[in-house]
């Protein structure tokens, strides 16, 4: 019954270390490209693991809005705006 | 003023904001992992201990955003209503014009009508239990605009009315001031539970959080599915 605690929670700790390192690699990408589609994909990845950590801390009710407002919805009104506008992002210093 | 363009802003502050994160981190990992519900004080611990008694509401996440917040719900559903109106107000100057170089394919258009069904069945029950199970008014209608979404995205020259969103938009909101209303004059403040409280776990119990939720998921829904419909037909 002990192991089974300690291994559930391990299995817990590593998800979380996992989600956390995806969520700061891709923070990171989508800051540094200059492609704005790519920078999109890139912050609804961070809005999933989000999610799944809320999951993880027991807050469902968050989770669900993340997934759908993060991840879902606010990824596509991105994507229609880089869509009417321009996709590359442009040198600031010319 | 000399420009300085973003990322060389971002590597002159990086390091700082990193250490601060990587604090706040840790600091998150401990609230997460090593709160013990006993430890909880203050308002948290009475919304804990008396939320079956005052709401016979099973998710106490629910009871406190519709019934002991829900002043708080109703001011943030309007700053929806507003942002919603906002957009549309700015972006109504443009002509509408639906075209599409690239066809979906014939499976997509086919299969996402289905899809749309099962789509909004799915938000009205995370709607309907939100007192029940988790989520509630704004995640299932976020999944509602979801759908719409995809039937956008989908079908050619898909339209939506938007006289159906108005209406619908306006008497959910109507709903949900009524409500009020009717706690008002029945027990004397706004919002106050009029209705029986039932039974927990039961479908029709805790009272009016069923009614607001249902009223806030038609809003939600209704409004996100307009700024949608208004984003994908603005022309280029």
């Amino acid at each position: 019954m002990k192991r089974r605690g300690i291994i559930k929670m391990a299995t817990l700790v590593i998800i979380t270390v996992l989600c956390v390192v995806l969520m700061v690699v891709a923070a990171w990408f989508a800051i540094r490209t200059s492609d704005l589609v790519s920078a999109v994909i890139g912050s609804s990845v961070v809005s999933l693991m989000a999610s799944v950590l809320f999951l993880i801390l027991h807050a469902p009710d968050v989770a669900m809005t993340e997934a759908a407002i993060g991840a879902g919805l606010s990824t596509f009104v991105f994507l229609i705006a880089i869509r009417k506008t321009e996709r590359y992002e442009k040198d600031e210093e010319q | 003023m000399k420009r300085v363009s973003l990322k060389k802003r971002f590597r002159v502050k990086n390091i700082f904001v990193f250490v601060v994160l990587v604090y706040l981190g840790f600091q998150m990992l401990s609230l997460g992992f090593l709160l013990d519900l006993k430890d909880v004080k203050g308002v948290a611990k009475y919304y804990l201990e008396n939320d079956i008694k005052d709401t016979q509401s099973a998710n106490v996440v629910t009871s406190i955003v519709v019934n002991y917040r829900g002043f708080d719900t109703l001011g943030e559903v309007t700053v929806l209503f507003l942002a919603a109106t906002g957009l549309g107000a700015i972006l109504s100057g443009y002509r509408k014009v639906k075209k599409q170089k690239i066809l979906a394919n014939t499976m997509l258009q086919y299969g996402s009508k289905p899809l749309l069904a099962i789509i909004i069945l799915f938000g009205a029950y995370i709607f309907i239990h939100g007192h029940l199970s988790p989520g509630g008014g704004f995640q299932g209608g976020t999944v509602i605009a979801t759908g719409f979404l995809l039937m956008l995205l989908a079908l050619e020259g898909y339209e939506i009315k938007h006289g159906y969103i108005k209406w619908t938009e306006s008497l959910a909101g109507l709903t949900f001031v009524t409500v009020g209303l009717f706690g008002l004059f029945l027990l004397g403040s706004f919002l106050a539970d009029f209705l029986p409280l039932g039974k927990v776990g039961n479908l029709f119990s805790s009272g009016v959080i069923p009614i607001i939720y249902v009223a806030v998921g038609f809003k939600v829904g209704s409004e996100l599915t307009g700024l949608l419909d208004n984003m994908m037909g603005v022309v280029e």
